[in-house]
């Protein structure tokens, strides 16, 4: 409170002791933000508040499903049918998640485009991964709550994927399941992981957000700021910015809860759960599909869990395999290419991980699959070697004043 | 640089959509598409038409046909008022139970009752289907991939099986199911019912019916929610627009340092 000291007494008399007012202020108000973040840079608060949505949503739903086999299906269509607005609970949430993966997965572009995982921020990118890994755990038990035909035959195929741990895979299996298939026991336990996880995301945001403050946020062009003259307050110039990005996000989000609320779900969703019919393709969510395509890819059980597996652990060491000391790529000509062909990569895993395990695709997957870990493993590390990048500017607000144009990022643009 | 920007949103927008649409199309064949009254944004039931789809279930489908997840008080929605929904659940007789002997016993329905279905369990409608199972239709049209189309497509799908075609006993050639054996023979001919509201009984005019009834009972939620959120988009828009220029306004002296 050391600005603009508070005239209430009881503030003043709190703040002395717990000193929280001056917290809130100096990490919402005054905070220093770079001055040329763009509109990419919406999709960290999207996240945070697409998390706090579901967690509203999902207390509620929780208040009128019931985990058990026999009633879990007939509970979710009571909430759609006879609770006031289930509806919209049901359809936000179920929505919701895809719509949390959309906006984490170009959240995680825009660190990779920009290089916001270079030092100093490893720590911070490494939870973000660990946060995706939590949501991604989240969504899987989520999706077996409802107890549909694809909720327990993901459920099978899914946990069936430990089996393939040597030795003592099956037992693992077992140990999942709590008994000898995916039965109410297993219904029992992801429904009380699935209440659980979203506060342990909670809590892994918190130190997401305490990392991302002790260094601040990177920015397009990916030099750190060097003073007053390349900052401004977070508030009131990123909250109205994040503001203006919330309401569009709901506008797109809206639309799909009111007018397509079961688009990017599957048919066979609204079949209740039979253990004696198997669905004629067993597929995952959208937001698994890259995934289940890498699994799908290599001929070896045990060979697909590693890489799929894989395809986040490398994420972990990605400060580290990037030795490139730009961050922002738009001073790494060869760098930029191939994160976009990464970006087509990943959009063609998911294509491929939709269509079935035959012919073509096999093929495809497998080239997708070897290039993903490509990228990671071989191109960063070399790249700097052979790339000619281009020079960085002084500073943030550097070349705004030397060009005539508004907008940084364009500035940005046409000294290139 | 946002013109850029907007273009490669644009772009990924009509990617996405092809890309569902390529996933659809993986799974399903193509099904003749209706005009139907509850499609698009603004779409609603047709009331009359589902209503006389109400009476083909009564008096076709739910031969076979359970739908366990309505009450008869649901069909409100299809604009029955109370006198109208207790006198049409008293014609089923419910087996509740027990009594003060501790037997089971019949009584007429009433509105909150769930609809009486065909057969007391899977094996009981098995066994009276030739080993089929009559699927639940409470849930059909969400069930199924392009679901109204579907059932229209399916309901007038049958045909005469090719000659090479071998059609056990108890099967049904039928072009649209996967497959094209089914174990329902053709449910729905020209005057199946007599419709109360004097409209022809049509094979088309029937199939469609069912479909819409069927579409509602699969969405009850339909037209609330559609009416909802099209207020909430407009205030959205509304939002969005006055956080822009809000937003404009307060960086306008970061944007004139330049």
């Amino acid at each position: 409170m050391s600005k603009n000291k508070s005239k209430n007494s009881v503030v003043e008399w709190i703040d002395y002791r717990l000193p929280i007012f001056t917290f809130l202020n100096h990490e919402l108000n005054e905070y220093p933000t770079p001055k040329n973040l763009n509109y990419f840079w919406n999709f960290g608060s999207l996240a945070g508040i697409t998390l706090v949505v579901m967690i509203i949503t999902g207390i509620v739903l929780s208040m009128n499903y019931t985990a058990h086999v026999d009633y879990a299906f007939d509970s979710v269509e009571r909430i759609m049918r006879d609770v006031n607005h289930g509806w919209l609970l049901r359809y936000i949430h179920m929505n919701g998640a895809s719509f949390f993966f959309i906006v984490v997965y170009i959240h995680i572009f825009r660190g990779l485009y920009y290089g916001s995982y270079k030092a100093p921020r490893e720590i911070l990118w490494i939870l973000g991964v660990l946060i995706l890994l939590l949501m991604m755990a989240t969504a899987f038990m989520g999706y077996v709550l409802p107890w549909g035909q694809m909720s327990f035959w993901g459920a099978t195929v899914i946990t069936n994927l430990f089996s393939a741990v040597p030795l003592v895979g099956e037992s693992i299996v077992t140990w999942l399941w709590g008994g000898f298939s995916v039965d109410n026991p297993t219904l029992n336990r992801f429904f009380s992981l699935h209440y659980l996880l979203p506060f342990l995301i909670v809590g892994l945001v918190i130190l997401h957000l305490v990392a991302l403050h002790r260094f601040g946020s990177n920015n397009p062009i990916g030099i750190d700021a060097k003073g007053k003259q390349d900052t401004i307050p977070f508030h009131p110039y990123y909250t109205i910015k994040d503001l203006f990005g919330l309401s569009v996000f709901a506008t797109i989000f809206a639309a799909a809860v009111f007018f397509f609320p079961n688009f990017m779900g599957h048919p066979d969703n609204y079949i209740p759960a039979n253990a004696m019919q198997t669905p004629a393709h067993i597929v995952p969510e959208w937001y698994f599909l890259p995934f289940y395509a890498i699994l799908r890819a290599i001929p070896d059980k045990l060979g697909g869990v590693l890489f799929m597996f894989g395809a986040i652990a490398v994420l972990f060491i990605l400060p580290w395999l990037d030795k490139s000391p730009i961050r922002s790529s738009q001073f790494r000509p060869i760098y930029k290419l191939f994160f976009w062909i990464l970006v087509f990569d990943c959009i063609l895993l998911g294509y491929l991980g939709a269509k079935p395990a035959e012919g073509i695709y096999v093929l495809l997957s497998r080239v997708a699959t070897g290039y993903y870990f490509f990228h990671f493993i071989i191109l960063l590390p070399l790249l700097p070697n052979i790339e000619k990048t281009r020079p960085l500017p002084i500073s943030i607000s550097k070349p705004i004043l030397s060009s005539s144009s508004f907008s940084t990022a364009a500035a940005v643009r046409e000294k290139k | 640089m946002y013109k850029n920007l907007t273009f490669k949103i644009y772009f990924f927008i009509i990617f996405l959509c092809f890309y569902k649409t390529s996933l659809a199309a993986s799974t399903n064949i193509e099904y003749p598409s209706q005009d139907w009254s509850f499609s698009g944004i603004f779409g609603t039931f047709d009331k009359a038409s589902a209503q006389r789809g109400f009476q083909v279930y009564r008096e076709v489908c739910s031969g076979c046909h359970g739908m366990r997840l309505l009450s008869y008080r649901h069909l409100s929605g299809l604009g029955y008022n109370n006198e109208e929904l207790k006198a049409l659940s008293a014609q089923f007789e419910i087996t509740d139970g027990p009594n003060d002997n501790g037997e089971p016993f019949v009584r007429p329905g009433r509105p909150s009752d769930t609809f009486v279905s065909p057969y007391p369990n899977e094996q009981a409608a098995r066994a009276a289907n030739g080993g089929a199972y009559p699927p639940d239709l409470s849930l059909i049209v969400k069930a199924r991939a392009d679901g109204a189309n579907y059932l229209h497509a399916l309901l007038s799908g049958y045909k005469d099986a090719p000659k090479d075609f071998n059609v056990p006993e108890g099967m049904y050639y039928n072009t649209y199911y996967p497959g094209k054996l089914i174990g329902m023979p053709q449910p729905i001919y020209e005057d199946g019912v007599e419709y109360a509201d004097g409209t022809k009984a049509t094979e088309l005019q029937m199939s469609k019916d069912v479909t819409t009834f069927l579409a509602w009972a699969s969405e009850p939620e339909m037209e609330n929610r559609k009416r909802l959120g099209v207020t909430v988009i407009s205030f959205l828009i509304v939002f969005s627009i006055l956080a822009y220029f809000s937003m404009k306004q307060i960086w306008a002296p970061i944007k004139k340092k330049v």
